[in-house]
């Protein structure tokens, strides 16, 4: 289980509990403002996409390589950028926080 | 919205897939305190259509299908959702809708987002074809996983080198069946991409073993003791123990019509997805609408319109008017390759493809109508995808000598005009 924090664009902070699956679903599921999940997860649609907290990056890790092309131009990106539908849920990510990019 | 000027009023939206769905859950996100009611024939939980074809069709435990919102949410938004229940008529006037048990709805607001069903060709034998199917909904993909399941030749026949033939054929041959995809225009896809893109798509299948046959016009299908013989017209013919029809589909507009609603190619909408009735409004598959970057109307098949309308559709409603501009985006994936298009590459006068030196199964398209960028068809190049996306957006000129050059890397300015 991990608790996951979601702050969104208007600074609303909201933590859930997730056990499976991956973040943007967790999120969906959690009607986070911001996370739309429109491609299913499947890396399309950039519409998942979040910066981690700096400090929680080692948590998370860098993003996979197709994922990592679909951030790069992004107009939101920054240097902690994710797409949370390619994160899985596990312990690792207990505790950290997410501002949702758009 | 103020607070009182929707508490005892009641929106009825007909149909629950990607834009009825997305619009219920923005509306009461805007601020809607009403009734919400959802209506839709298909009896599941409202899913994910894209991965029918796709991850679904070729995975081996399909129990789980991919819900657009868990089910407990409709209930924790206090959106109703009536399934398994048909629409068959609006009243306009009187402002309710009647469904197939002839009860009747009354609604202050109405949203059509009813969509499109398959289209099926008038082939000869078509009808009494032994495992004959579409692929649009889940009990589409649960009988083709079943016919596929009891055969022990699996020999596949799809009607239809499109999109949805095209995934269905690669993820049938996953799951170990003989595919053969039968195309009556001289290339696949001809409809939504240029030929390079054709070709490459056509070169994919071949060295997956998928026989894609163009120039096919079906016209017959004869079937004994449950094995089909599908005919074309160029006298070849070939057995098949599952048929899948993917040649196009039939807007869903027969509701709109018979309420006397402005049709053309569709449901036609403005730009709060408005119909030629104020308190009605239409969303996704289902509408001709108008794209102010594209300056004309278009009728779209996408979950990115579907989920945009929808949520012009809400705000409408809500009173905070946002009007559509979006530049459309779809995607496909086929065996191991992702292609992702953004913009409309209807009117392109030029084309140039980048193939990446370091990978040929990275490419992209770029349709041209003179210097206006209009579409890109990015395959395993997301960087392209999201690259053409803000070209599109900005209207930037950009240098085709230098976009042809696969020495210059993909950056934001490297194809800029100086
Ligand atoms: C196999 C497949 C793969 C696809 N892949 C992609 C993809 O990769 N990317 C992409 O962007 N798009 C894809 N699409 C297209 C995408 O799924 C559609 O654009 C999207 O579903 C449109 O949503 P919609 O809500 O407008 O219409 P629909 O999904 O067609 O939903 C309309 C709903 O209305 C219901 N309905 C209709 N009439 C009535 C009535 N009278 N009474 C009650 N209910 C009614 C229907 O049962 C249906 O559930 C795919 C489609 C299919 C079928
Ligand atoms: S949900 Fe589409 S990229 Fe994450």
């Amino acid at each position: 289980m991990a608790k996951i924090t979601f702050v969104t664009q208007s600074n609303e902070t909201i933590t859930v509990e997730g056990n499976s699956g991956n973040v943007m679903e967790l999120a969906v599921q959690n009607k986070i403002k911001g996370i739309d999940g429109n491609c299913g997860g499947v890396c399309s649609c950039a519409t998942c996409h979040v910066h981690v907290e700096p400090s929680d990056w080692d948590k998370v890790g860098a993003p996979n390589s197709m994922e990592s092309d679909m951030l790069e131009f992004d107009e939101k990106v920054s240097d902690y950028s994710r797409l949370s539908c390619q994160m899985k849920i596990s312990e690792d990510l207990d505790g950290i926080v997410l501002k949702v990019a758009n | 919205m103020s607070d009182s000027s929707s508490l005892n009023k009641t929106c009825v939206v007909i149909g629950a897939s990607h834009a009825g769905v997305n619009f219920a859950f923005t509306l009461r996100r805007e601020g809607w305190e009403g009734a919400i009611i959802l209506f839709d024939s298909d009896p599941e939980i409202p899913y994910h259509r894209p991965p029918l074809s796709k991850a679904y069709l070729s995975a081996e435990d399909n129990t789980q299908l991919d819900l657009l919102f868990p089910e407990q949410n409709y209930a924790s938004e206090n959106i109703i959702l009536n399934l398994g229940k048909s629409v068959v008529s609006i009243d306009k006037e009187s402002k309710y809708i009647v469904l197939s048990d002839k009860s009747k709805q009354s609604y202050d607001k109405l949203v059509i987002a009813t969509g499109a069903r398959p289209f099926i060709p008038p082939i000869n034998g078509i009808k009494t074809a032994n495992n004959l199917f579409p692929m649009r909904t889940f009990a589409d993909t649960v009988n083709i996983q079943n016919a596929m399941k009891n055969s022990e030749k699996k020999r596949v026949v799809i009607i239809g080198g499109g999109y949805i033939g095209l995934e269905t054929a690669a993820s049938l041959k996953k799951t170990g069946a003989n595919v053969v995809v039968l195309e009556r225009e001289e290339r696949v896809l001809e409809r939504v991409t240029a030929p390079e893109m054709s070709f490459f798509f056509n070169k994919l299948h071949k060295e997956n073993n998928v026989d894609l046959l163009t120039n096919k016009n079906v016209i017959e299908i004869k079937t004994v003791k449950g094995i089909n013989e599908v005919f074309c017209d160029d006298n070849t013919s070939y057995f098949a123990d599952l048929i899948v029809v993917g040649v196009g589909i039939k807007v869903n507009t027969e509701l709109a019509t018979k309420a006397g609603l402005e049709i053309e190619n569709g449901i036609k909408v403005d730009e709060t997805a408005k119909t030629s009735d104020v308190d009605i409004y239409a969303i996704g598959d289902c509408t001709y609408h108008f794209n102010p970057h594209y300056n004309r109307f278009i009728r779209l098949e996408s979950v990115q319109n579907a989920v945009d309308q929808a949520k012009v559709a809400a705000s409408a409603i809500c009173g905070n008017e946002v009007v559509y501009n979006a530049i459309p985006w779809f995607w496909s994936d086929q065996y191991d390759v992702k292609l992702q298009m953004v913009g409309l590459s209807q009117g392109y006068n030029e084309v140039i493809q980048r193939v990446e030196e370091e990978n040929e199964k990275c490419q992209s398209v770029w349709y041209f109508k003179d210097d206006e960028l209009l579409a890109v068809d990015a395959v395993n190049n997301g960087k392209a995808y999201v690259l053409g996306t803000r070209f599109i957006k900005g209207k930037q000129q950009l240098d085709k000598g230098k976009l042809k050059d696969t020495k210059i890397p993909f950056k934001p300015t490297s194809f800029l005009k100086d």
